[in-house]
C-alpha cells in the first residue's frame, strides 16, 4: 500500500508542472492584460504610465523568462503578489478565502451523502413503490431546477417574507459582539441556505446514481449467494452489497472536488459569500495573473488529491487495486 | 414696556425656530451595498469606483467640488492662479491633523505630487502631474506648482487625494499598509475591511469641518443585484443604486414609501454609437447625420432605460455650467435619413430592400462589451430602427480586456456602442485631438477636424471661465454638426435611501457631496459596532 501511495505521489509532479505551464500560456495567450484594464479608456492615463505598469508588473520580460521565475518562486511556496493595487501577497488572498468555500461544499457533499445513499439505496430496494416513484419526479425537478432562481426564491421566502434566515454574507454586522455560541448559530444561520442549496442541486444526480449501481449490485452473483447461505436482508443489502454499490460513488465524490471552486462562483455571487470562486473568477477577469495562476494550482492540487483519494478509497474497499 | 416685551418674545421665538430647525442628531449607523469590493484603499493607484468610493470619506484633496460641480477649496484654503497662467499657489488650511494626530502641512502635498510622478508608482493617473515642471513647498502653508504653459485641466488634477507623507514615504507602495488600512485627514476614519464582505468607517472626531453626523458607515459587498435590493427590502440595507426596472416596478409600493425615498438625477456618462471614421462608409458626413436622424433616441430612453434619462446632444453634462442647448439636434426622421443617405449615394438599386452603393449594401457590425443589459438591448432598437431605412446592422458582444485590446485599441471595428464618464472639468483633449488618433488612444474613431484641435487646445490654455466656456460651447456646436458619434442618451442616477436618513439635498453633483451633514434622528438610530 505504502509503494503504492509513493509512486502515486511521486507521479503527481511532473503533472502538477505540465499543468501549471498549460495554464499559464493559456492565462497569457488570452487577449487583453492587466495593464489594459487599469489604463484603458481612461483619459487620465499617459502612454508612460502604461509603460512603467507593464514593466513594474515584469511583463516586459519574454513568457518563458516569466514562467521561470513563476516556477522558481512556486517552488519556495511563494505564488507573488496579486496585480491588483493592494499588492496582496496571492497566499493571503486565497487563505482569505478558501476556508469558507471548502467549508460550504465539504457540508454540502456530507449532506448529499447523508442524504442521497439511503434514497438511492432504498429506491433500488424498494424499486417501483410509491417512494422510488416519488423520488424519482423529486430527482428531475432537481436537474430542471435553475439553481439562482431557487435560491433567490429561497431568500425571499426565508428572508424577506418570513425573516428566519439572514440572506447574504457569512456573518451579522453585529457578529463580533456575539458570545462564542452565538457567533456559531450566526454563521450556521447564514450558511443554512448557500449549503442547502448546492446540496440540493447535487443531491438528484447522486441518488439515482447510488440507486442505479445499487440496483446492479443487488442483481450480482455473490448477492444470490449471501441472501441463499440465508444471511439476514439487512445484512445483505448494508454490507455486501453497500460497500461495492459505494465504489463509483467515491470516484464522483474524488472528481467533484476540483469542481468545488469553479461551481461555488455563482454561488457566491448571489449570497454574497466572500470564497475562492468569485476571487478567481474576478481575479480572471482582471487578468491578474499571479492569483488566477494561485487559483489553478491550488485547483490542480485539489484534483489530484482528490483522485488519490479516490484511488485510495477505492483501494481500501477492493484489496485486488492494491495487489497490483 | 409692552415693546420691549414683544421684542423679547420675538427674540425668545426666533431663538426657539432656530434651535428646532438646526437640530440634528449625532450617531447612529449606516449601510450601503456595493457590487464590487474595494481593490485598495489607496486611491491614486486603483482605477475601480468601489476604491474611490470607500477611500472618499477617509481622505481629502487640495480641491474639490461643491453641490453644482465648481471647484471651491478642501485642504488648500485658496487658490491663486498667476496672470500669464503658469504658476498656481495653494494656501494650505491651518490645524489639519492626519487622523494619527500628525499635522497636516504643505510638504504631505509636495510629497504627493512626488508620488505621482514617480516612476515606482504603479498608477494611471500621472499624466496631468506629469506636466508640472516644479513643485515647492516653500513653507507650512504654501505649496506652489509650476507649469512650461498654461494647462487649464490642471488645476481640476488637484483634487488629488492627499496621502500621508510620514507613513508611505521611502515604502513600497504596493507592499504598504495604508492599502489596507488607510490614514487620512477626512470625515471618517478607518476601522475594519472584511474582503470580499465589507468595509467599515466610523467618524473622525477631530475632523476640520467638524464631526459627520452619522457616527458609523458600512459597505457591504454583494455582488449580485437582485440579492442587493432582497437586502434593502429586507432591512439589511439603507443605500444602493437601482436598476431603471427596479426604480420603475418594484419600488411603486406602500411598504417602499413608507420606508424609502427614491432619489433621481443625470448620472455623469453618457452612452454613444460611435463609427469608425477610417471606414469609407463612415467618413461622410451625410452618412453619420443620416444615423443619428434614423435612430430614436426618445425610444431608446424609454425602452432601455424606462423613461429615467435625457436625450444626449454632445459630450458635456445637460444642465451644468459648460453644456451648450443650442447645439444641432437630430430627431426621429427617416425621411430626411433617407434624403442625406441618397444625397450620398446610398439608393436600394435591386429592390432588395437594403440600401447599395457601387454594387455593396449598407451592412456594418455594432461592437459592444458583454455584460452591460443596457447597451445590449440599446443596439437591439437601433438594429430594428435602421434596417427600417435599409440599413443592415449585425450586433456583437465581446468580453471587455478582449473588446479593448483586440477591437479598440487596434481600430478594428466598423461601429461600437460605449460609454464615457463626464468628468466635471470639461477637457475634451483626449478624446477628440487628432492627435490621440492613433493606436490604443482614445481617439479610436480617428475623429479629425483642424477647428477642434485648435478649440481643444485653447481651451487648455485658457483659465478665463467665460472664454473657456465660449470655446467647450463651440466644441459641442462641431461635434453636434459632425457627428463623429450619434450621441444616444445620459441614464438617470437612481440611488434609494432608507426614510430615516434626513439631510439629503439632491443636486447636480448628485447627492453624497454633503454627506458629512446626513444625519438620523435619534430614536431611529441604528446602533453603531463597538470597536
Amino acid at each position: 500500500m505504502l509503494t503504492y501511495l509513493a509512486k502515486r505521489l511521486a507521479m503527481m509532479v511532473p503533472l502538477l508542472i505540465g499543468i501549471t505551464f498549460i495554464s499559464f500560456l493559456i492565462m497569457h495567450l488570452a487577449p487583453g492584460s492587466p495593464t489594459d484594464l487599469a489604463t484603458d479608456l481612461n483619459p487620465k492615463m499617459s502612454e508612460i504610465a502604461k509603460e512603467r505598469l507593464t514593466k513594474l508588473y515584469g511583463l516586459d520580460k519574454p513568457l518563458p523568462v516569466q514562467y521561470w521565475t513563476w516556477l522558481k518562486r512556486l517552488a519556495v511556496l511563494d505564488f507573488g503578489r496579486s496585480f491588483a493595487p493592494d499588492g496582496q501577497p496571492v497566499l493571503n488572498k486565497i487563505a482569505d478565502r478558501l476556508p469558507i468555500t471548502v467549508t460550504i461544499n465539504l457540508l454540502s457533499l456530507l449532506l448529499v451523502l447523508v442524504i442521497a445513499v439511503p434514497i438511492g439505496v432504498y429506491s433500488a430496494t424498494h424499486r417501483g413503490s410509491l417512494f422510488d416513484q416519488a423520488t424519482t419526479v423529486f430527482v428531475f425537478l432537481g436537474f430542471a431546477t435553475p439553481t439562482f432562481w431557487l435560491a433567490l426564491l429561497c431568500m425571499i421566502l426565508f428572508g424577506v417574507v418570513l425573516g428566519w434566515l439572514p440572506i447574504s454574507g457569512i456573518k451579522s454586522l453585529n457578529h463580533d459582539q456575539l458570545s462564542c455560541a452565538g457567533q456559531l448559530l450566526d454563521y450556521a444561520r447564514h450558511l443554512a441556505l448557500p449549503v442547502l442549496l448546492s446540496a440540493f442541486t447535487s443531491l438528484a444526480g447522486m441518488s439515482r446514481y447510488m440507486r442505479g449501481n445499487m440496483l446492479e449490485v443487488i442483481r450480482q452473483d455473490y448477492v444470490t449467494t449471501a441472501r441463499a447461505k440465508g444471511l439476514p436482508e439487512r445484512l445483505v443489502i448494508y454490507s455486501h452489497a453497500l460497500r461495492n454499490a459505494m465504489m463509483p460513488v467515491i470516484t464522483i465524490l474524488g472528481l467533484s472536488v476540483p469542481a468545488l471552486i469553479g461551481g461555488s462562483v455563482i454561488f457566491e455571487s448571489i449570497f454574497a459569500i466572500p470564497g475562492m470562486g468569485k476571487l478567481f473568477y474576478d481575479a480572471v477577469m482582471a487578468r491578474d495573473y499571479p492569483v488566477v495562476m494561485g487559483g489553478l494550482v491550488i485547483g490542480a492540487v485539489l484534483t489530484l488529491v482528490g483522485n488519490l483519494l479516490a484511488d485510495l478509497g477505492y483501494a481500501l474497499v477492493d484489496p485486488r487495486v492494491r495487489s497490483k | 414696556m409692552p415693546k420691549i416685551t414683544a421684542a423679547l418674545i420675538l427674540c425668545l421665538l426666533l431663538a426657539l425656530s432656530a434651535g428646532g430647525a438646526g437640530a440634528v442628531d449625532d450617531g447612529g449607523s449606516l449601510v450601503m451595498g456595493t457590487i464590487g469590493d474595494a481593490t485598495s484603499m489607496i486611491p491614486m493607484i486603483t482605477s475601480d469606483s468601489a476604491s474611490h468610493e470607500m477611500s472618499g470619506l477617509v481622505y481629502n484633496g487640495l480641491l474639490k467640488y461643491d453641490k453644482d460641480l465648481n471647484l471651491i477649496g478642501d485642504l488648500a484654503r485658496s487658490w491663486t492662479v498667476s496672470p500669464d497662467g503658469l504658476t498656481i499657489t495653494f494656501k494650505i488650511r491651518e490645524g489639519v491633523t492626519w487622523q494619527d494626530g500628525k499635522p497636516y502641512t504643505a510638504k504631505d502635498a509636495l510629497f504627493n505630487w512626488r508620488f505621482m510622478v514617480d516612476p515606482k508608482t504603479p498608477t494611471a493617473y500621472s499624466g496631468d502631474y506629469m506636466k508640472v515642471t516644479k513643485a515647492e513647498a516653500p513653507d507650512e502653508h504654501t505649496f506652489v506648482v509650476h507649469y512650461d504653459e498654461p494647462f487649464a485641466p490642471g488645476l481640476a488634477s488637484w483634487t488629488l487625494t492627499q496621502m500621508p507623507r510620514h507613513l508611505l514615504e521611502g515604502q513600497d507602495v504596493r507592499a504598504s499598509e495604508l492599502n489596507r488600512h488607510p490614514v487620512g485627514t477626512g470625515p471618517y476614519e478607518f476601522v475594519r475591511w472584511d474582503p470580499g464582505a465589507r468595509v467599515v468607517l466610523r467618524y473622525y472626531p477631530d475632523y476640520f469641518e467638524g464631526r459627520a453626523h452619522i457616527s458609523q458607515v458600512t459597505y457591504r459587498v454583494i455582488p449580485d443585484m437582485a440579492t442587493m435590493f432582497l437586502e434593502l427590502k429586507s432591512g439589511g440595507l439603507d443605500w444602493m443604486g437601482l436598476t431603471a426596472l427596479q426604480y420603475r416596478r418594484q419600488t411603486e409600493t406602500p411598504f417602499f414609501k413608507k420606508n424609502f425615498v427614491k432619489y433621481r438625477y443625470l448620472s455623469s456618462g453618457y452612452t454613444y454609437l460611435g463609427y469608425n471614421l477610417k471606414d469609407p462608409r463612415f467618413a461622410d458626413k451625410r452618412v453619420r447625420q443620416a444615423l443619428s436622424y434614423a435612430i430614436d433616441k426618445e425610444e431608446l430612453i424609454k425602452g432601455v432605460l424606462l423613461g429615467l434619462g435625457r436625450v444626449c446632444t454632445g459630450p458635456i453634462k445637460p444642465g451644468t455650467y459648460w453644456y451648450n442647448p443650442q447645439v444641432k439636434r437630430y430627431p426621429h426622421d427617416p425621411a430626411k435619413a433617407k434624403e442625406l443617405l441618397a444625397a450620398a449615394g446610398w439608393r436600394d438599386t435591386d429592390g432588395d430592400g437594403l440600401l447599395d452603393k457601387d454594387g455593396r449594401p449598407f451592412e456594418f457590425t455594432i461592437l459592444t462589451n458583454q455584460g452591460n443589459s443596457y447597451r445590449a438591448n440599446t443596439g437591439v432598437i437601433i438594429q430594428q430602427r435602421l434596417s427600417q431605412i435599409g440599413v443592415r446592422v449585425k450586433l456583437r458582444t465581446v468580453e471587455w480586456a478582449a473588446f479593448i485590446k483586440e477591437f479598440i485599441n487596434k481600430g478594428r471595428f466598423e461601429a461600437v456602442l460605449l460609454g464615457w464618464t463626464i468628468t466635471p472639468d470639461p477637457d475634451q483633449f483626449d478624446i477628440w485631438h487628432s492627435s490621440k488618433a492613433q493606436p490604443g488612444q482614445l481617439n479610436f474613431t480617428y475623429y479629425k477636424n483642424p477647428e477642434v484641435d485648435r478649440i481643444l487646445t485653447e481651451q487648455r490654455r485658457t483659465f478665463d471661465r467665460e472664454k473657456r466656456r465660449a470655446l467647450i460651447f463651440k466644441l459641442q456646436e462641431i461635434l453636434a454638426e459632425d457627428q463623429p458619434y450619434t450621441f444616444l442618451y445620459v441614464a438617470n442616477a437612481l440611488p434609494v435611501l432608507a426614510a430615516r436618513i434626513k439631510g439629503i439635498a439632491p443636486a447636480p453633483a448628485g447627492i453624497s457631496y454633503n454627506f458629512t451633514e446626513w444625519w438620523v434622528p435619534k430614536a431611529l438610530q441604528h446602533p453603531a459596532m463597538k470597536r
